[in-house]
Formats: C-alpha cells, structure tokens, sequence
C-alpha cells in the first residue's frame, strides 16, 4: 500500500493544467508542421504558419495558446495498491483546477444551473473526472482542458447493425463537415464506436488522450482511421474551413462490444490547440 | 500580401474588401459576445441607447483570459461565430459596420452584410497568444459584472484578419470548399448541399 496525499494531488493537477495551456505537445506540433509543408492552399499555408508561431509565442511569453481555456477534463489512472489520503479525491482535483486557473491567469469558463441562472463558477470548477482503477501503486493524471468550439461539435447516434462501416465513416464525414470552421481545423478526431450510450461517447474523449496519429493496435480498427482519415482531408475544409488539403491531422478509433441491436457512434472533436499533459504520483 | 486598414472603416474601404483578402486593422474595435449582445437587444427593445457608438463599428467576438500584471490584456482569439448570429443583422440596422469572429455565418447575416454593405472578417482561431501581441489598449466600457464577456474597447494595431464574407455575397468557407473538395474520393458518402443523386465520380 502506498500513499498518495491530497496535497500532492492538488498540486501536480494546478500545475499540469497550468502547463497545458501554454506548452502545445510536440507531436501535436510536428503534425502541424507536417501539414504546413504538405497544405496545397496558400491560405491554409499561411493559417498554419500563424498557429505554430503562436505555439511558439505562447510557450516563451507564458499567454495561453488559447483564450477558451476549456473544461477541465481529468483523465485519473488509480492504481489497486495506491491509497489516498488526506481527504477526498474529487476535492483534490477541484482544489488543484480553481489553484492552477487562478495562478495560470487562466479564463474561469464553468457556469452552474445550465438551464437557468447560468453563474460562473469563478474558478473553472467542477472538473469532469474520468477514474479509472488499475494493477500497481501509483497514481497517473492526465489533464486535457477542452474548448467549447470543438466540444459543441460531439456527436453521438445508435446507427442499426446493418448500417455497418459504410454507416459510422458516412456519419464522422457528417460530422466533420457540418461542423466546418467552429471546431478550429485542422482537427484531431476522437470516433468511438460499440459500448452503450454514454461509453461510446467516454471511448471518443478517451482517443483524444492517444499521441497524434498512432494507431489503433487492431488491425482492422488501424484501416478504418486510414480510411477515415483519407476521406476527412478530401473534405477540402481545410485549416480554419477557408479550403485545403489538411482538415485532420489524425484520427483515433476506440471501440468496444455493443448491443447486438446498436451499432453506437460517437465522434468527439479536438481543435488544432490539442492541449494534454500527464504525470505519475 | 497583406491591406493595411486604418479604422473606422469607409464606405469605400467596405466595397473595395472581396472573400479571400488579408487584411491588418489598425484603430479602435469593440469586444461582445453571447451575454453583451442578449444585453444590448434588450436594450434596443425597450428603445434605451446602447452602451457603445454603434455607427460605423467593428465589433470582435472574444472572451479574453485575465491578464498578468503589467499585459494589456490576455490570450485574446475568436470565439464562434454563429452563436452570435441571431443579433448581428439588428446591430447592422443600426449602423454596425463589421463583426470579426470564426466560422461561418448564416443566410440572414449574410443577407445583412448585403443590404447594409457590411463585412464578416475571421481571425484564425486558436492563435490567442499572437492576436494578443497586437492590442495595445483594452478597456471595459460597460457591462463589467460580466467578467471576460464585458463589452471592452481595443486599441489594435495590425491586427490581422481575413475577409470570409464581403458585402457582395462572396463566401470565403464555401468557395474554399468547392476548390478543394474531391467528391471522387468520398465514397458513397453525399456532401452537404451536394445532388445524392450525382456520381461521386463526376467531380463538383
């Protein structure tokens, strides 16, 4: 049994967020200087050529790469043998999100009472927490602050088993295409596929947190993002839809056993500002 | 290549911008969002002036981070556009001259930009940190208590933009995507706005 006190939890989630904001990953940076060589629109060119400078800008000066700071989305991987103390985890996360907004100089964008009053929050709380427990005794957390122009987008649908492949690729072009320039291309792409309703939704955000462009280790799920992401770019939205080669830079596939009524789809969409960070307690 | 505009913008400035054209403000622009805009119909509903001189404006969709000390304002890129799209033509009516936003518009905005001679620049979204490099002055002129969706008044230099929508009916977004659209490579999938019935093997 090994223990993980509140304290450090709190403090490594303020600064992973923290982090996140101005740090783009370096794969997410790679793939878009992949598509700046590779961008056939001159516009597009010059659109991406903007985004890495700001990466760029962002990283040096400490301003957020973005001014939607998003959610606070906390992917926690809570080994058997961990045992938490000082108080409760939620807390924890909650205390480390409204520390790492307040001292990040990060944008508070948490309203309560959706459907009425609709006040903020003031300090990015509530997280939305994904626990997950696992062999070991550590602790591993992944934060991925989430905009809203991409997260509007998500989709979900139980399409017929008869619908088949044919069915989800025709459902994520949809997607994709009817959400144009809100989501900010070039796009990462998170499809999830089988579960039930809310899991299938769960798997998409989950492939969010994969290095750009790895594939699905499946075989078949590995053809279906190669197919998927081959058709997405012939979209020809391209970066911030003005037209173009690159609309994706990667899509991930996560599937699961489903229903044998439903074939569930879920897409969830990730903005070129891919932010995600991780570290072990 | 880049057209330096020195605002407020000019009826000629206006006719002579086309979808696709770079262009660098360089004056005063207003910030609004969801809540400002609910605020500001209501206002002109019940026949009350608006916070701001709307006649000739240019108004920017943004919610900025708080800023460090010593910075004139935090990371500062668009919002989406189309939430706002219920209220822009009423704001045109009354002399708005200009939005600045991401995404695509509506008909009815569009319509708007017609009949009032008006334009729809985006500004590429994501890059917070760089626009925010080009606003020297930020000021909250009303609606305070609305925190990052508080009307504020900028003083930008070059700030750069593109023309999606111009005041002939020209769309950026749609003249993109039938440029580099290949339906042939689509499969059975139909695009949006596309004739299902049409081969996908017989290009646009």
């Amino acid at each position: 049994m090994r223990e993980i006190h509140t304290d450090q939890i709190s403090n490594k989630v303020a600064e992973l967020f923290i982090d996140a904001a101005h740090n783009l990953p370096e794969d997410v940076v790679a793939a878009l200087k992949r598509a700046r060589d590779s961008e056939e629109s001159p516009l597009g060119r010059q659109i991406l050529e903007e985004i890495l400078e700001n990466a760029k800008t962002a990283r040096e000066e400490m301003i957020p790469l973005c001014q939607d700071t998003g959610t606070s989305v906390v992917f926690v991987e809570l080994g058997q043998e961990a045992h938490i103390v000082g108080g409760d985890l939620t807390e924890a996360v909650n205390r480390g999100v409204a520390k790492g907004y307040t001292e990040g100089f990060l944008r508070k964008s948490m309203v309560e009472r959706p459907f009425s009053a609709r006040k903020n929050t003031g300090d990015n709380t509530p997280a939305v927490i994904h626990l997950e427990l696992v062999p070991g005794d550590k602790m591993k957390i992944t934060v991925l602050p989430k905009g809203g122009g991409c997260e509007n987008m998500s989709r979900l649908a139980i399409l017929l088993p008869g619908q088949g492949r044919e069915g989800v690729v025709d459902f994520v072009l949809r997607a994709v295409e009817e959400a144009s320039g809100n989501p900010c291309p070039p796009l990462i792409l998170g499809v999830g596929i089988g579960g039930t309703a809310e899991h299938c939704m769960s798997l998409a955000k989950k492939a969010l947190t994969r290095k750009v462009g790895d594939p699905n280790p499946d075989p078949e799920a590995a053809d279906l993002e190669r197919e998927l992401f081959q058709k997405v770019n012939a979209l020809g939205l391209g970066p911030q839809a003005v037209g173009g080669t690159n609309t994706a830079l990667a899509v991930h596939v996560e599937t699961f056993p489903t229903h044998i009524t439903a074939l569930p789809v879920a897409v969830n969409i990730q903005c070129h500002s891919a932010r995600l960070k991780s570290a072990e307690l | 290549m880049s057209k330096e505009i020195r605002l407020p913008l000019t009826e000629e400035t206006i006719a002579g911008l086309r979808a696709g054209d770079h262009v660098r403000l360089t004056g005063v622009i207003y910030t609004a969002r969801d809540a400002a805009h609910k605020r500001m119909i209501e206002a002109l509903d019940r026949g009350e002036p608006l916070p701001i001189d709307i006649k000739g404006a240019v108004i920017y969709y943004v919610g900025p981070t708080p800023e460090r000390p010593g910075r004139v304002i935090g990371a500062a890129g668009p919002t989406t556009s189309m939430r706002l799209n219920p209220y822009t033509a009423r704001l045109m009516a009354q002399g708005l001259k200009a939005t600045i936003g991401k995404g695509g518009r509506s008909d009815e905005v569009k319509e708007a930009l017609k009949k009032y001679r008006g334009i729809y620049f985006i500004a590429v979204g994501g890059t917070g940190a760089l626009l925010s490099k080009r606003i020297r002055k930020a000021d909250v002129v009303a609606y305070e208590d609305l925190g990052t969706e508080a009307i504020r008044r900028l003083e930008v230099e070059c700030f750069p933009v593109i023309v999606a929508n111009d005041m002939y009916g020209n769309d950026l977004l749609e003249l993109g995507k039938a440029k580099y659209q290949r339906r042939e490579a689509l499969g059975s999938y139909v695009p949006v706005g596309a004739d299902p019935d049409a081969p996908n093997g017989g290009g646009l």
